[in-house]
């Protein structure tokens, strides 16, 4: 291969730079806001960086908002809904991948027209379904709804990975005498653990900061999410920019844990297939 | 080890048969070879009697008891794939003992098994690594391996030697011979490869087209094809054939060429004078040199140990090899003929025409 000349690549590391910049600073930004005290926080203009800094708003978020209210539900809406979609799609995407069946065509034809719809259509609908089952209002409900929601595309998903699985490896294994689920829960399953994380971690950020079902099927603090609850520092006569984006800060995390684990499943998962292993 | 009966056996996909009704008895220890071009149904065949395809119509039985409806993991067999098929996700010694454990066999049993397999085929160092970090030559071996841990009623194997290059192919192909005469496994053996079939088998089965052409030993194919099918297929160079009508003759029958010109033919036919056949001589067997008819040499093709000689014989193209190493150019003429004994003669159908 040919050296390129110093000038592209120092084109096109900037250009990087100029994306990846681009990208952040809204994150930046977050943190800045969420570390300014508030004295200072409309008297300095607009600066890089504020010239003291202080914990204070995530303490109070922390100790005086409930806050961790809405994170906890939030842990618990989006880790179930993760759960449920996985489970649910890697089976009905296995089937799909490697089982011919009558309707199999329609059925993929209807779980892609669910995908064709704005939410914002279904709002009314789905409120009028759960609220008379008791489901307004709860964690479960929203699991649901999520649930719903997430498992046809992550079923269609999880189908690709199967995909990309050699149908020899299940015969191979039947002939050494295992049965067809054997087969797929100590051969193939293992093999798709970079898909399955794919899937968890694709599901579980779509749930962790989905905000149109949760504030209209929850009203009230006691089952809210945190995107509904960001909502909370929002009030009549003023927004309290650094509480809100402390909050911001503290609902980060979690997201940044998740993927840091499943980050080494990740990779290969997005890119299984691309060459021949 | 056991027998394996094939009886009528058809295969339809939908509105497609693709196996036409296969009959095919094999011993116990018997080592039988599927051969054929790409859609012949061989490996069709095979996936059926592993249980990995649905019989249409007929009956499978092994050791005398019909498998039909028995799952692959019921019909004790063992197959190794053309792509191995390894647990990529298990090292060398838990691919191999996989079949074990799945049979809940006590743990010393399997390790002494695996052991056994390991050193059988010069596994040993390579247990505890995973299938991708071994060469495809031991991967081969550790498919095979994972099928001889078990003691199974017989191997199947699907084209096992198809990804390899043609050296380790050789070796593999020794080894595997060596290795049914050390077991006596009943094997059968799927490949395209008309060598491995001749050098592996008891018996091959020629099929084409979904139907089974000829059964036999490997001589038996090269020596009697018979029909213009397996003449073809079995041999290389391939046969060469040439249109002609049967002369019974006065005592000294023969064939007529499109040019008029006659090929005295070993003895006499049941065939009607004048009646259309097709002449079928190797390469290896026409003679060059002396008393015969021209042809001219187009092309030369060298390979060491002989030399194939592509020829146009009035004007159709005809091969000899020849393992003489006298030189000739493309562009001259050469002399060739039939000795009789060699020819062999098909009827209209493409059938073998015997002697009266």
């Amino acid at each position: 291969m040919r050296a390129r000349p110093l000038i592209l690549t120092l084109a096109h590391r900037l250009a990087i730079l100029a994306y990846i910049l681009f990208a952040l600073f809204p994150l930046f930004w977050l943190l800045k806001v969420s570390l300014t005290p508030n004295d200072l926080l409309y008297s300095e203009g607009v600066r890089m960086w504020p010239s003291r800094t202080s914990f204070d708003h995530f303490r109070f978020v922390i100790a005086h908002s409930d806050f961790p209210l809405f994170f906890r539900n939030s842990l618990i809406v989006a880790g179930s809904t993760a759960l449920v979609v996985t489970a649910v799609a890697s089976l009905s995407g296995y089937a799909l991948s490697r089982f011919a069946f009558r309707a199999k065509y329609w059925i993929v034809a209807l779980m892609l027209l669910t995908q064709m719809f704005p939410l914002v259509m279904l709002v009314a609908p789905i409120f009028r379904l759960l609220s008379p089952l008791g489901l307004t209002n709860s964690l479960t409900g929203l699991v649901i709804v999520y649930s719903a929601f997430n498992v046809p595309f992550a079923t269609f998903l999880m189908q690709s990975f199967f995909d990309g699985i050699p149908k020899d490896l299940e015969e191979a294994a039947k002939i050494d005498g295992a049965t067809q689920f054997m087969a797929f829960r100590q051969i193939i399953l293992p093999l798709t653990l970079p898909g399955i994380a794919a899937t968890v971690g694709f599901v579980f950020t779509a749930a962790w900061s989905e905000l149109l079902f949760a504030l209209m099927l929850i009203s009230g603090n006691e089952a809210a999410t945190f995107p509904v609850g960001l909502l909370s520092f929002v009030s009549k006569f003023s927004v309290d920019f650094g509480q809100m984006m402390a909050a911001g800060v503290l609902a980060l995390i979690p997201a940044c844990i998740f993927f840091f684990l499943i980050q080494r499943y990740l990779v290969q998962g997005l890119t299984a297939g691309a060459v021949k292993g | 080890m056991a027998s394996i009966d094939i009886r009528d056996i058809h295969k339809s996909y939908g509105k497609i048969e693709v196996l036409h009704g296969v009959d095919l008895t094999i011993r116990d220890g018997e080592f039988i070879v599927l051969v054929g071009p790409s859609g012949c149904g061989k490996s069709t065949l095979l996936r059926m009697i592993a249980g990995l395809e649905e019989v249409t119509g007929g009956d499978i039985l092994i050791a005398e008891k019909r498998v039909n409806d028995l799952a692959p993991k019921d019909r004790d067999i063992a197959m190794v794939f053309q792509s191995y098929a390894l647990y990529p996700h298990m090292s060398v010694a838990q691919n191999m003992s996989y079949s074990l454990r799945l049979r809940k066999t006590p743990r010393e049993r399997v390790a002494s098994a695996v052991s056994a397999a390991a050193s059988k085929l010069g596994l040993d160092p390579f247990l505890e690594r995973r299938p991708k970090a071994l060469s495809g030559g031991q991967r081969q071996r550790v498919a095979m391996g994972r099928a001889i841990v078990r003691q199974p009623k017989a191997f199947l194997f699907d084209e096992p030697l198809s990804n390899l290059d043609a050296r380790l192919r050789e070796q593999m192909r020794a080894e595997i011979k060596k290795l049914h005469g050390e077991l006596g496994a009943t094997s059968i053996y799927v490949t395209h490869d008309q060598i491995e079939a001749m050098t592996l088998a008891d018996r091959i089965v020629a099929m084409h087209g979904g139907v089974v052409q000829q059964v036999g030993s490997p001589l038996d194919l090269y020596d009697r094809p018979a029909n213009l099918f397996v003449a073809g297929f079995i041999g290389s160079p391939g046969m060469n054939f040439i249109e002609a009508r049967y002369q019974p003759g006065e005592g000294s029958p023969a064939a007529r060429l499109a040019d008029g010109t006659l090929v005295a033919l070993p003895h006499a036919y049941a065939l009607e004078p004048d009646t259309p056949v097709t002449l079928g001589i190797r390469p290896e067997h026409v003679v060059i040199g002396g008393e015969g008819r021209e042809a001219a040499v187009e092309l030369i093709e060298p390979t060491g140990f002989g030399t194939i000689l592509h020829l146009a014989l009035h004007g159709l193209p005809f091969k000899v090899f020849t393992t003489d190493r006298k030189v000739l150019n493309a562009g001259n003429a050469a002399t060739i003929s039939f000795p009789p004994q060699h020819l062999h003669l098909f009827d209209q159908e493409g059938a073998r025409v015997g002697a009266v």
